[in-house]
């Protein structure tokens, strides 16, 4: 499924400030020689990584191929066997109050949205800010209702997530991790659950995102917000990154076979 | 046959001493046995040996060797506490282990997802048992949770065998006085028909409002 929202026509030279360009911010997040195995398939092979403030990393790669994994192994929701993971200059903490500070600096979009179910849209943004940054409730509301507004589902505040569409959930989970003012956001395939009618109105709300300058790593396969908001495109295969390069460049003319592989079978259907 | 409907009011009181003791009971259970859970899903793994160990132990003792245990039992130890109380406190004690199986399930039965955004908004892991995780748990644990305090409330008819003087026990005292079994313990089972019936029936209502919907 691909989206054309970002061919080259539709791209200002505004869109495309940071696309390619040799990252100027400082490292926010480095992965460093990271390992995974679950049993005895490698998740994660020696992966390298290094995300800058303000940079927008796309990761591709086929079913199997470790970019979730790598991406749940930046806020720990998955360990990692070697390798260390370094946010803001810090090592990620193990476990306990530090990795849960942690984690209130990283928000994350799932692909099946993980939405809390007994809380009403509004709840769902407010609780964060009010358990875990200890924000007073009605700065946390007002808040809340802006971020809502910002995403398109203000009017939606007192429904519950089951009486939602896919693509109205997932724009309020993005409310809802935005709402913790995170450093960095992670996207896990933040559209694969979705229709396509509702992919359009997601990747609407991230390449807003992005353009505000939002750090950000998403794993998605959506090559129109690559082309659109990514500054790069990461390509891996088997638990490695095989592939780095600018979002045009790569999608045009690949360097590794796998990639070009890759991106004939995205593209087939 | 008449001189038991004489004493449908000492009856009646019977029901209502099953009643506190099943309240009281699974009040407790309620507490202990959500205690219970929380330390067998915890990270510290002293907390979940302890709760496994209390669970396979308590659950498998018959409970009545377990209140003869108790009733008997204490005073020699220096501790003495009246039947009704120790009654109350053994249900409590040994119920726990099924409240804890039907939270355990609870908790199993709310996705896996729930927990993990939770955690990812950086919700600490009792924040995020706390608000998220047992709410939603409890939803699903309505009908299981009722069948607990139905067997709670058949269970302390077993008090009659130490000496509480709840609904079995006076019906056993009526039939010692007047020789009529059949209609005195078709009343006393006719009372806790009505009492687990209404259960039933309060848990299908409890179940239809709180229902999480996704």
């Amino acid at each position: 499924m691909v989206d054309d929202a970002g061919t080259t026509a539709d791209r200002t030279a505004d869109d495309t400030a940071g696309n390619g360009t040799v990252p100027s911010g400082r490292v926010l997040l480095s992965i460093e020689s990271v390992s995974k195995r679950f049993g005895d398939l490698v998740a994660l092979s020696e992966v390298d990584l290094d995300v800058h403030e303000g940079e927008v990393v796309v990761v591709l790669g086929a079913s199997g191929s470790g970019k979730s994994t790598l991406c749940r192994c930046v806020n720990r929701l998955e360990t990692v066997d070697s390798g260390r993971i370094v946010f803001d200059g810090r090592d990620l903490p193990q476990e306990g109050a530090a990795l849960a500070a942690l984690r209130a600096d990283v928000g994350m979009v799932f692909q099946s949205f993980n939405l809390f179910a007994h809380k009403t849209v509004l709840e769902n943004v407010v609780l964060g800010p009010t358990r875990v940054r200890k924000v007073p409730r009605a700065e946390a509301v007002e808040e809340a209702r802006a971020l809502l507004d910002r995403v398109g589902v203000r009017d939606k505040e007192s429904r519950y997530p089951a009486e939602l569409s896919g693509g109205q959930q997932q724009r309020v989970a993005i409310a809802r991790a935005l709402a913790m003012h995170p450093k960095l956001m992670l996207f896990d395939e933040p559209t694969s659950a979705l229709d396509p009618e509702m992919i359009r109105e997601v990747l609407d709300v991230m390449v807003g995102l992005a353009r505000d300058g939002m750090t950000m790593v998403a794993v998605t396969h959506e090559m129109g917000f690559a082309r659109r908001a990514a500054d790069r495109v990461v390509f891996m295969d088997h638990g490695r990154i095989v592939e780095t390069g600018e979002p045009d460049a790569f999608f045009t003319a690949p360097r590794t076979e796998r990639a070009r592989d890759f991106l004939s079978t995205i593209l087939r259907h | 046959m008449h001189e038991v409907v004489h004493h449908l009011g000492y009856l009646a009181a019977g029901l209502g001493t099953t009643l506190e003791l099943s309240l009281l009971g699974f009040a407790g259970a309620f507490v202990l046995g959500t205690l219970l859970t929380v330390m067998r899903v915890c990270p510290i793994v002293p907390l979940r040996v302890v709760g496994t160990l209390y669970v396979e132990v308590f659950r498998n003792v018959p409970l009545l060797a377990f209140l003869v245990l108790f009733v008997f039992g204490l005073p020699d130890a220096g501790i003495t506490c009246s039947l009704f109380t120790s009654e109350a406190v053994c249900l409590a004690l040994y119920f726990a282990t099924y409240v804890c199986e039907a939270v355990r399930a609870g908790i199993n039965a709310v996705p896996v997802g729930q927990a993990e955004a939770a955690r990812a908004i950086g919700m600490t892991f009792g924040q995020s048992l706390g608000t998220v995780i047992l709410p939603q748990a409890f939803r699903t644990m309505v009908q299981p949770l009722a069948n607990v305090f139905i067997g709670v409330v058949l269970s302390s008819s077993l008090g009659a065998a130490v000496g509480v003087s709840e609904l079995i026990g006076r019906t056993q005292w009526l039939d010692l006085q007047y020789d009529e079994p059949v209609p005195t313990f078709l009343l006393a089972a006719a009372g806790y028909v009505l009492v687990t019936l209404a259960v039933a029936l309060l848990a299908g209502r409890v179940q239809k409002r709180m229902a999480v919907r996704r």
